[in-house]
Order: structure tokens, then C-alpha cells, then sequence
């Protein structure tokens, strides 16, 4: 019983719960043991709610009982989450529990409220397990800048889980948690959901609120689920989106109520017939794994054997995005991370010395190596006399990069199908020493975040035993239709071999705790 | 492009308050130098009749009524300071004597 619950999805533990076949608390029991016993191998969590958690779970359950004795209507009218547990990437604000951001300037920070999506999310009824690892400020592809501890992938205990949401991803992968948060400044959700075989989406800018969430780069960070099905996917999507009136960016375009009933099987799949996917070349770039590109070929053909239409297109600014992301990404960190200065909050260093040494100490001590290269990149590209050739360069280049996708929505296709990542998951250490090959592993995903656009991985087969995603990109807002394809395709493929192998480590981790 | 000096990283990081030690300043040099040498690519692109954009994502910012509402309190605002002198967050001194007068 226990097994069959850690691989549950939210959607059928929602329905578990209503009917009575299960309750929250074993749920939570099953997770709360499988973490105790296999994260100590997999590092994915930095924070854990057990104490509360469990009492929340018992509530949700009472109110299941109450309503079942008042009917199926009742059972159905519960918030559409009650009793589900989740998890949370360390840079989400929840009132009581440490929020780290990976970083040890934020060691021992409490968070004194709730960011918005925390709101949400308790109003949808989750159950927040807690909290989990992340590279540094979420600066990085491989959740080794982590500051605190390395997460593995559940795949392969000697490989990195992607990143910088990795400990998100591993979260859900090795089922201690059916749904996760991630945040995506680059490819943080949708590159780790590729790495370790799930699902990851990463909404248009201003879907989620970002209020409550520690800031890297405002005008691309976007909040998103991890899930191990599109259709869980939009029921978390559905939870955290809508306007906020304490974000300014966030839109005022309603949440669309057909998340929460994302057609499934048959349906999806007969709804691929049709639809009209853009390939763009540019994506199969020189360096990409066979693997991963016969991977993500074979499922472009799955889908065409559907009756969808695919065209060959080209996106000419592609190649020019990375250096865009890591003008525009850094200097907006550089101002983002100029808040951590050891006086109101986080770690401090003040009081050896004045003032300046104060700051000197508590930021060259507090931040690590990746944070303090892109402050340091930051900082020269917004420096007097730079900022016309690097920063502004950027914004215009980022124009340019908007209007490649443009003309796709224009010419009236769905979606663009690429791969997600050029790579499976790499061994730990393998980039650590080359920040240029570490930035290239988002090659294929920063396109997207420079552009402001939706994007998702879903899991499209394996690659010398590792998982490789097929990325969906979209026309803004256009979340629905995305996860409504990828669940088409989870559909067709559904008797694939593929879908049927879990991770291959997930036994060994309990065996090394 | 000419590269980036010691010196001038050693300005960067005064001006971001980052205290580095000798070692960090080198290997900080060598790493923002290959990064430079990415950036220089975009030198490549014609962007003379290019707006720059801020974000993609065409929106209105929303206007609001400027009402109060509750917000955090004293203590919660300052549970996280390291140093606190009642309401207050405690800092070191910024001026001298000599400053003062």
C-alpha cells in the first residue's frame, strides 16, 4: 500500500481521499518514511515540516469524512489539493520555516510571512512537506552550488539532478512528493524535469505572482510546478496563478478553469490530430547527445504519426540568446542581490571593522562562487561607461529574439517542439571547473525565459538509461494548450518500454541511507 | 576586445561590496574574461533600428487605490535583524566625531 501511494498522482490521490480509499495521513506517513530512510542518499530536501504536517494531514482528512457524510456533491466542492502533500524550492516564503535560497547569507532566516503562491497553495488545500535544495539563488544547472548540500539524481546517484530547481526535481522523481514548486529564470524547472524524467512547467512572465519569492533576475523569473503528469501539472498551475495585487507584473487574465479538467487518455491523444508544430533547427545544435536528439525525434515523429502537421522552421537569433541571458540575468541579479548586506537580515559579518568592512565580509563571505561571478558580471555590465554596449545590446538583442517566436504564433502554429536539454545528466564535478559549458546546458531553454514565454518538459524516452524531455514552447498565455498536448502525448505513448522503467536508483537509495 | 585588468576586477568588486580574497580576484579575472569573450559575440548583431525591451510580454501595469492595509509588524519585521535596539534595526556608526560637527 505504501509503494502504490508514493507513486500516486495528486489528481488520483484527490480522488483517494474523496472516496475513502486512503487517507492523507497515510500519504503523508508513506512520504514523511520514504524521506527519512532514502534522503540522506539523495539530498533533495533542506527543510521538513514532519511536526505539522501530519496534524494538517488529519484536518484534511476530517474534513473528507464530513463531507462524505454529506454526499458526493460536498466531497466534490473540497479545494481541489486538500490533503495533497508538496514541496516547495527553498526560495519560496512560508511563515515559520527557514528559507535558505541555497545560500548561506540567508542562514537561519525564518520567513516572517507567506509568499503569495504559499497563500495559494494552503487555500488549495496542500499540504506543505517543506522545503528542498537549490543552487545558490538558483545559479546554476546542476544544483552543485548548492551551499548546503548535493542532490542527486535518483536515475544515477553519481549524477547531478540538473538545476537549478534540482532538489524540486529529485523530489518528485524518487515519489516523496507528488508535486513540487520550481522557479525558471533560465530553465530551472523545465532543464532538471528533463534530467530526471518528469514533468516541468514554466508558466508565461506573469501567470504566478513572484511575490514571497527571493529575487534573481525580475524580468525572467517565473514560479512553476513539477509533476509526474501534465495533468497534475495544471491542477498546481491552476492553484498558483492569477493577479496579485503585491506583484505588479502579475497579469489580470483569469485562471483558466480548464486546467483542472485536462483531458485525458484517448482524448488528448486524438486531439494531437491536427495540431501544427514548428521544429526549429536551430535546436539540433552541434555538441547535442545522439541520444537526446534520436529521443526527441522519435517523439516528434509519434506525434506526427497522431496526425500532427510538423514544419521545419528557423529561430536565426537562437545562437544569441545565451550571451543575451548572461548580460541581462546578471546585472538584474547584481541589483536583486544588492538587498543581502548583513544589517536587517541574513548572515552578518558587521563589527569588526566600519561599515564598508562590514559589507565586504558579510557578502565576499556570504555568497559563493557562482553568486559572486554573475554579481561580479552584473555589476561591470551595468558600470559607468558599459552599459550601452552590454546591457542595452541586450535589451535590443532580446527584441529581436521575441520577434523570431512572433512570427511562429503569427504563421499560426501550436507550439514549438524541441528538446529541452542538448544533454541526459552529467556526473557530478564534469562542468564545475568551466562556467562557459555549465551556462551551455540551457542552451535550449533560455530562448524561452528571454521571450517571456511558456514552456514545459515532458519525459520523451531514454538515453543510455537516463531520461531525456521533450520541450512544448507556446504563444503567451497559452499554458491550457500546452499541457493539453502533452498530455496527448503521454497518452500516445503510454505502452512505450520506456514509460514503464523507473528511476534506476530509487531502490539503491534506501539501501545507502 | 581587450580583457579585463586586475585592477579593473578589483573595482567591479569594490563597487558590488564584495570582499575577495587575492586568490578569488584571479580566479574571478580568468572567469570573466571567457565569459567577455561570449558577450563580444553580440557585437556581431544589427540592432540599430532595435527597440530595447525591458520584457516581452506586452501589459498595462495596474493602477490600484493607494488604501491602507495591514502590513507586518514591528516584530516580525525585525525578527530576522541580527543586531536590534528596540524598534529599531542597530547598525554601526556611519559618521565620526569630527563628521558630526
Amino acid at each position: 500500500m505504501s509503494a502504490e501511494l508514493r507513486r500516486a498522482t495528486a489528481a488520483q490521490l484527490r480522488a483517494g481521499f474523496g472516496s475513502g480509499a486512503f487517507t492523507s495521513l497515510e500519504v503523508v506517513d508513506a512520504l514523511l518514511g520514504a524521506i527519512a530512510q532514502e534522503d540522506a542518499a539523495l539530498g533533495a530536501w533542506l527543510h521538513l515540516r514532519t511536526g505539522e504536517v501530519r496534524g494538517e494531514a488529519q484536518r484534511a482528512d476530517d474534513a473528507y469524512a464530513a463531507a462524505r457524510a454529506s454526499g458526493a456533491e460536498a466531497v466534490r466542492a473540497l479545494a481541489p489539493l486538500l490533503g495533497v502533500p508538496i514541496a516547495l524550492k527553498d526560495l519560496v516564503n512560508m511563515v515559520g520555516t527557514p528559507t535558505t535560497a541555497g545560500s548561506k547569507i540567508l542562514e537561519g532566516y525564518i520567513s516572517p510571512y507567506d509568499a503569495t503562491i504559499t497563500t495559494k497553495l494552503k487555500a488549495a488545500g496542500a499540504l506543505i512537506l517543506g522545503k528542498t535544495n537549490m543552487d545558490e539563488f538558483a545559479m546554476g544547472s546542476s544544483t552543485e552550488f548548492s551551499a548546503y548540500r548535493r542532490t542527486v539524481n535518483p536515475w544515477d546517484r553519481e549524477r547531478v539532478p540538473g538545476g537549478s530547481s534540482g532538489g524540486s526535481a529529485s523530489a518528485v522523481a524518487a515519489l516523496h512528493a507528488p508535486l513540487s514548486i520550481g522557479s525558471d529564470t533560465g530553465g530551472s524547472i523545465r532543464q532538471p524535469a528533463s534530467l530526471t524524467g518528469i514533468t516541468g512547467l514554466k508558466p508565461t512572465y506573469g501567470r504566478v505572482s513572484r511575490y514571497g519569492i527571493v529575487a534573481f533576475a525580475s524580468s525572467l523569473d517565473q514560479i512553476g510546478p513539477f509533476a509526474r503528469s501534465a495533468q497534475d501539472a495544471a491542477l498546481m498551475l491552476h492553484a498558483i496563478a492569477g493577479s496579485d495585487p503585491r506583484d505588479a507584473t502579475s497579469s489580470a487574465l483569469p485562471v483558466d478553469a480548464a486546467l483542472l479538467t485536462l483531458p485525458q487518455g484517448d482524448q488528448a491523444a486524438s486531439a494531437i490530430k491536427g495540431k501544427r508544430f514548428a521544429l526549429p533547427k536551430e535546436y539540433f545544435v552541434a555538441g547535442m547527445e545522439p541520444g537526446v536528439e534520436a529521443a526527441v525525434r522519435a517523439a516528434v515523429a509519434a506525434l506526427q504519426s497522431a496526425g500532427a502537421v510538423i514544419d521545419e522552421v528557423s529561430l536565426p537569433t537562437t545562437e544569441h540568446a545565451l550571451a543575451t541571458y548572461y548580460i541581462v540575468a546578471p546585472a538584474e541579479a547584481s541589483a536583486n542581490l544588492a538587498r543581502y548586506d548583513g544589517i536587517r537580515y541574513g548572515a552578518s559579518k558587521h563589527g569588526g571593522g566600519d561599515l564598508l568592512d562590514g559589507y565586504l565580509a558579510t557578502r565576499g563571505r556570504g555568497f559563493g562562487p557562482e553568486v559572486r561571478r554573475r554579481i561580479m558580471l552584473g555589476t561591470y555590465a551595468l558600470s559607468a561607461g558599459f552599459y550601452d554596449a552590454y546591457y542595452l545590446k541586450a535589451q535590443k538583442v532580446r527584441t529581436l529574439i521575441a520577434r523570431d517566436f512572433d512570427r511562429i504564433w503569427s504563421a499560426g502554429y501550436d507550439a514549438i517542439v524541441a528538446p529541452a536539454s542538448p544533454s541526459v545528466a552529467w556526473k557530478f564535478g564534469a562542468k564545475m571547473s568551466d562556467p562557459v559549458a555549465m551556462y551551455l546546458a540551457d542552451a535550449c531553454t533560455i530562448p524561452t525565459n528571454m521571450a517571456g514565454l511558456p514552456g514545459l518538459s515532458t519525459p520523451c524516452g531514454l538515453s543510455e538509461g537516463l531520461p531525456v524531455g521533450l520541450q512544448l514552447i507556446g504563444a503567451p498565455w497559452s499554458e491550457t494548450g500546452l499541457l493539453s498536448i502533452a498530455a496527448g502525448y503521454e497518452a500516445l505513448t503510454a505502452d512505450a518500454p520506456w514509460r514503464a522503467q523507473e528511476p534506476t536508483d530509487l531502490a539503491a537509495l534506501g539501501g545507502a541511507a | 576586445m581587450s580583457k579585463l585588468t586586475r585592477a579593473e576586477v578589483e573595482k567591479v568588486a569594490a563597487l558590488a561590496r564584495l570582499g575577495l580574497t587575492s586568490e578569488e580576484v584571479e580566479a574571478l579575472q580568468g572567469d570573466l574574461n571567457l565569459i567577455l569573450e561570449q558577450w563580444a559575440r553580440l557585437a556581431e548583431v544589427d540592432t540599430s533600428s532595435v527597440p530595447a525591451s525591458a520584457q516581452t510580454i506586452v501589459q498595462v501595469m495596474p493602477l490600484r487605490d493607494d488604501t491602507p492595509s495591514p502590513s507586518l509588524s514591528v516584530d516580525a519585521a525585525l525578527q530576522n535583524a541580527p543586531a536590534r535596539s528596540g524598534d529599531f534595526v542597530r547598525v554601526q556608526a556611519i559618521l565620526s566625531e569630527e563628521a558630526d560637527g
